[in-house]
């Protein structure tokens, strides 16, 4: 008796296992347009790729931005330092926009950021 | 059922292969359906081992003593609680909760990041589906969870009663949760160099994982510690012992990672650093879970003689040359141009922080190492003590808290010479103030605690200055009262102000350090009851003693439990009891002692120690039952600015008592164990109307208490430093950053 | 001076000190380290006045407390050899005989000194996993 039990139970855990990890697999052979965005390009990938390191570096260059401030702020540096590490982080954003605007002219829309198929 | 959990195991083995195989076939090929289902297979592996972890625990609850590590480790009368958490008493089932932990830690950490650097969480899929393939290859090649023995016996051996402290059975799961967060930022390290891609998107995702590690290590550590000075008769906290080394060691290296990340985010600088650094502390975690199990050290949590020391070396050397070889192969896309600016920058403060990290991961290494590299070198095998452990990372810790109040004071970059040195006024005067207290105060000797102390002193300057005159900014801005400017200061700056929070409580505990291993008062002798010991300004007298009987049967419901309870019942002084404290004690031999202070009364403490009974019947029907390995329990009176600890070792050896025990194995049937109760009580009554001197070992330690409290709010600072900022609040922040970004960039142009 | 010359400086400078301390800990810790011997060992090789790591089972029926004292043996692992122990200091629980300890002991005399609160007692040889039983330091 208990040995049917344990064969039903491996048998469920495979077929579970089997269903998860398969899954990807069998969405592929669905046509685009009935879920989500299908991205099978190695081209897309690298500027999906290249778009998220550039939003993650603007966000740091912000952030840099913001603690030059408050050091500013907290009497770390004098105005005129401040002023010119200020103007060098600013013109660091300004360039990281820029490439921003110039990939999404490239390839607009291609691969925003967030969960993909499965 | 034994059965399914064998076949879960090959299961996952077959799920680990797989998953290699689609992972690194999809990131090769650009199918991005493959590696989705390489990452699935970690779910996969997730829902297998829970499933096999299941198992394992209902045949715990359940007094399967098939099983042979329920056999091994658990017993009908251990208390449920300690059956549960038996799991992971035994080498079989720490394995199995090492993967398990494992394997849902990946799944998170791949979850969270699913869309998102996909080369690289491919390639972290395949190292992290290697790992969970190695320990699953050594349960069903090495040490089996799954094992049975047919006939199944009776009863188990029940829980070494050193484990019956639920801190004990906690400390485990959350130093493997530590240990196997270390791999995952492993895994992704490794990803990115093989995807070639260490870049900010990258940071921004591994930070995370190396944070999560660094704070489950962490606290594990820390409960390690609080474990062996509350628990254990030694009353210490920190040995220098290999295990307690193997776990501190990836931590530094994480510590030392989270800063370093941060000079990498902002100047692109150190990506072989920190990339090395993500290895490393993976590899040091690996080491750390392979000391414990292979009894290559002389340690006292060494298992010794299982044949997991080979296939663990393997690994390690697998990591290690592959870490190696990726970064070598890797160094020109890891360059940079960048530069530090300046030594009196926060990235230099930083610099030489990471540096006193990885100086003292080298002496702690090399001083846990060193009976293997000692005898490979002089064929003597020899190995250095606390002593010399000391001497080295006293200086070093020394270093690194002055170094956490040098940086809030000075800016990123490059700071103002004439600003930094008015920053260092109110720091240096607290430090001074520190020091006049201390030397007025009649604290002369113990120059590194004083010197700790200062250091102290000017650390809580230091971050005290960065509050009030953050604050003070904020109001200028705000104008809010000072209590809500100081919460939406925090709010809007946790990374830094989390991080401060974080520091404090680094230098609480090192002053609680400094302060209980410098100025503690011990005292080691023999009372007898009413006698009375001076230890520091403390009075610690022996009132009277204390004893009680627990057998592990029903004692109201049984004849022979009837006997005992009326032969108890004029016996006065002694307890019969059923076994409340879950000890699972035969006898309980104690004390009661009254601590008092310049006459005043302070505490009182009941320390104790509990005699087990042992399966063996060479040791006699009554001997037996007390023959076990015998536990102490210590009492405890913590207090802000001290604690009083004691331990007892009561004479259970005096000719009378060990005439009663004579006689008992004598007369009375091994079979019988109720019979052999009643010689224990009669054992116990006789104890207590004579009571032999005592040994009691007291301490008293000023300031143990900070230790834990400054790990809290490491605690309380971490979480802050990492929660994420409201997403509103980001979005609010981009818009008119780059608003400002515009105007500022027309300004600096025009500037140029 | 130029920026490249000043960081060749500055690189050079550090890694020179950390060859210094390097070299440094090492070298002492080669002269404060206590070489782990078993009995027969340290019977053959031991000097007065240098501390030995003794590691070896705890000898039957060698076991008697005098007052504050503790006398052991320590024999062999593979039996053979034993030699006696003067101890003072906390004694770990699973302490008994039969166990395999570790203390540090130094000769004086002709007798083995036992370092105040030195002695460690391993795990039961049947594997159990308990991650401590006591250590004490001194």
């Amino acid at each position: 008796m208990e040995a049917l039990i344990v064969i039903i139970l491996a048998l469920a855990v495979l077929m579970a296992v089997i269903f998860v990890v398969s899954a990807p697999l069998r969405a592929v052979h669905r046509p685009p347009g009935v879920g989500g965005v299908r991205i099978n390009d190695v081209q897309i990938n690298q500027s999906t790729a290249d778009r998220a390191d550039l939003e993650a570096t603007r966000e740091a260059k912000y952030r840099e931005i913001r603690d030059t401030e408050l050091d500013y702020r907290t009497g770390k540096l004098s105005q005129e330092d401040y002023a010119a590490v200020d103007g060098t982080l600013r013109a660091e954003a300004v360039e990281i926009l820029d490439r921003l605007q110039a990939l999404e002219r490239e390839s607009p829309g291609a691969g925003e950021l967030g969960p993909g198929p499965g | 059922m034994a059965a399914l959990g064998r076949v879960c195991l090959l299961l996952a083995l077959v799920v680990c292969a797989y998953g290699i195989g689609a992972s690194i076939y999809g990131v090769r090929t650009g199918r991005v359906e493959w590696s989705e289902s390489g990452r699935r297979a970690v779910y996969a592996l997730a829902g297998i081992l829970t499933v096999a972890f299941a198992v394992l625990e209902v045949a715990f609850l359940r007094n399967d003593f098939a099983f042979n590590t329920v056999a091994d480790t658990s017993s009908r009368t251990t208390p449920t609680f300690y059956k549960a958490a038996a799991v992971w008493a035994s080498q079989e089932g720490s394995l199995l909760l090492w993967a398990w932990l494992m394997s849902l830690w990946s799944s998170l950490a791949l979850f969270l990041t699913r869309g998102r650097i996909r080369d690289v969480a491919a390639y972290a899929t395949a190292i992290i589906l290697g790992f969970g393939g190695f320990f699953i290859s050594l349960m069903v090649f090495y040490a089996q969870p799954f094992a049975i023995t047919n006939p199944a016996p009776p009863e188990g051996v029940g829980l070494d009663p050193l484990l019956r402290f639920p801190t004990m059975m906690i400390h485990p799961p959350m130093l493997y949760s530590g240990y196997t967060l270390c791999t995952i930022p492993l895994a992704f390290g490794m990803g990115a160099l093989l995807a070639r891609r260490v870049d900010a998107e990258w940071i921004r995702v591994i930070r995370k994982f190396a944070f999560a590690a660094w704070f489950f290590l962490g606290i594990g550590v820390l409960l390690g510690a609080r474990w062996s000075y509350s628990e254990l008769g030694w009353g210490g906290y920190w040995g220098w012992d290999a295990v307690e080394n193997a776990a501190l060691l990836p931590w530094l290296t994480g510590t030392a990672f989270l800063h370093s990340l941060m000079i990498q985010e902002k100047r692109g600088m150190l990506k072989v650093w920190n990339v090395s650094l993500v290895l490393a502390t993976g590899t040091l975690a690996i080491m750390g879970t392979f000391l414990v199990r292979s009894g290559i050290l002389d340690s006292i949590h060494a298992f010794g003689g299982q044949t997991l020391g080979v296939p663990f070396v393997v690994l390690i050397a697998v990591l290690i040359a592959g870490s190696i070889y990726l970064v070598v192969t890797r160094r020109e896309m890891l360059r940079t141009e960048h530069r530090i600016d300046s030594l009196i920058s926060r990235e230099a403060a930083f610099l030489a922080n990471n540096l006193v990290l990885v100086g003292l991961v080298f002496v702690i290494l090399w001083g846990t190492y060193f009976p293997l590299i000692s005898e490979a070198l002089t064929g003597q095998e020899s190995a250095v003590g606390p002593p010399w452990f000391d001497r080295y990372t006293v200086p070093l810790a020394l270093i690194l808290v002055l170094l956490s109040g040098i940086g809030p004071a000075i800016a990123w970059r490059r700071a103002s010479i004439a600003n930094a040195r008015r920053n260092f006024v109110t720091p240096v005067a607290v430090a001074l103030l520190t020091l006049c207290a201390l030397l007025i105060g009649g604290v002369h000797q113990k120059p590194f605690a004083i010197a700790m102390f200062c250091c102290a002193g000017f650390v809580f300057g230091s971050i005290g200055q960065e509050f009030f005159r953050g604050v003070r900014a904020r109001r200028a801005m705000a104008h809010e009262a000072a209590p809500v400017a100081l919460v939406a200061l925090v709010r809007r700056n946790r990374r830094r102000y989390g991080g401060y929070i974080v520091h404090i409580g680094i230098v609480v505990l090192f002053v609680g350090v400094a302060a209980s291993s410098s100025f503690q008062h011990e005292s080691e002798l023999g009372l007898s009851p009413g006698q009375s010991s001076r230890v520091g300004a403390y009075t610690i007298r022996y009132v009277r003693a204390t004893a009680s009987v627990s057998p592990d049967y029903d004692s109201a419901n049984t004849q022979g439990g009837r006997e005992l309870s009326a032969i108890m019942r004029s016996q006065p002084g002694v307890t019969l009891g059923p076994d409340t404290a879950h000890t699972g004690a035969t006898l309980s031999l104690g004390a009661v002692l009254d601590v008092t202070k310049h006459g005043r009364h302070v505490a009182t403490l009941y320390p104790s120690e509990g005699f087990y009974s042992s399966e063996e019947p060479t040791q006699g029907s009554v001997g037996h039952l007390i023959g076990g390995q015998p536990v102490s329990h210590v009492a405890l009176d913590s207090g802000v600015t001290r604690d009083v600890w004691t331990a007892i070792a009561p004479n259970i050896e005096t000719p009378r008592l060990k005439r009663i025990v004579t006689l008992g194995d004598k007369t009375l049937p091994y079979s019988n164990p109720a019979e052999g109760m009643v010689a224990i009580a009669a054992l116990a009554s006789a104890y207590m109307r004579n009571p032999p001197q005592a040994q009691f070992h007291l301490i008293v330690s000023p300031l143990v208490m900070w230790i834990w409290l400054g790990g809290m709010i490491v605690v309380g600072g971490g979480l802050i430093a990492i929660w994420p900022a409201p997403s509103a609040v980001r979005r609010r922040l981009s818009v008119r950053s780059r608003a400002r970004a515009g105007a500022g960039a027309e300004q600096g142009l025009a500037r140029a | 001076m130029n920026p490249a010359r000043k960081r060749t400086v500055r690189l050079v400078v550090a890694l020179s000190v950390a060859v210094v301390l390097a070299s440094a800990l090492i070298y002492t810790s080669f002269s404060a380290a206590s070489p782990a011997l078993s009995p027969s060992q340290l019977l053959r090789q031991a000097q007065p006045g240098r501390s030995y790591l003794l590691t070896g089972t705890v000898l039957a029926h060698s076991v008697a407390r005098d007052g504050a004292v503790l006398n052991f043996s320590v024999a062999d692992r593979a039996g053979g050899a034993a030699v006696g122990v003067a101890y003072t200091g906390t004694v770990p629980d699973p302490f008994r005989e039969g166990r395999e300890v570790i203390v540090t002991v130094e000769k004086q005399g002709g007798q083995y000194i036992g370092e105040r609160n030195s002695l460690i007692t391993k795990c039961p040889s049947k594997y159990k996993e308990t991650p401590a039983s006591e250590k004490q330091s001194s």
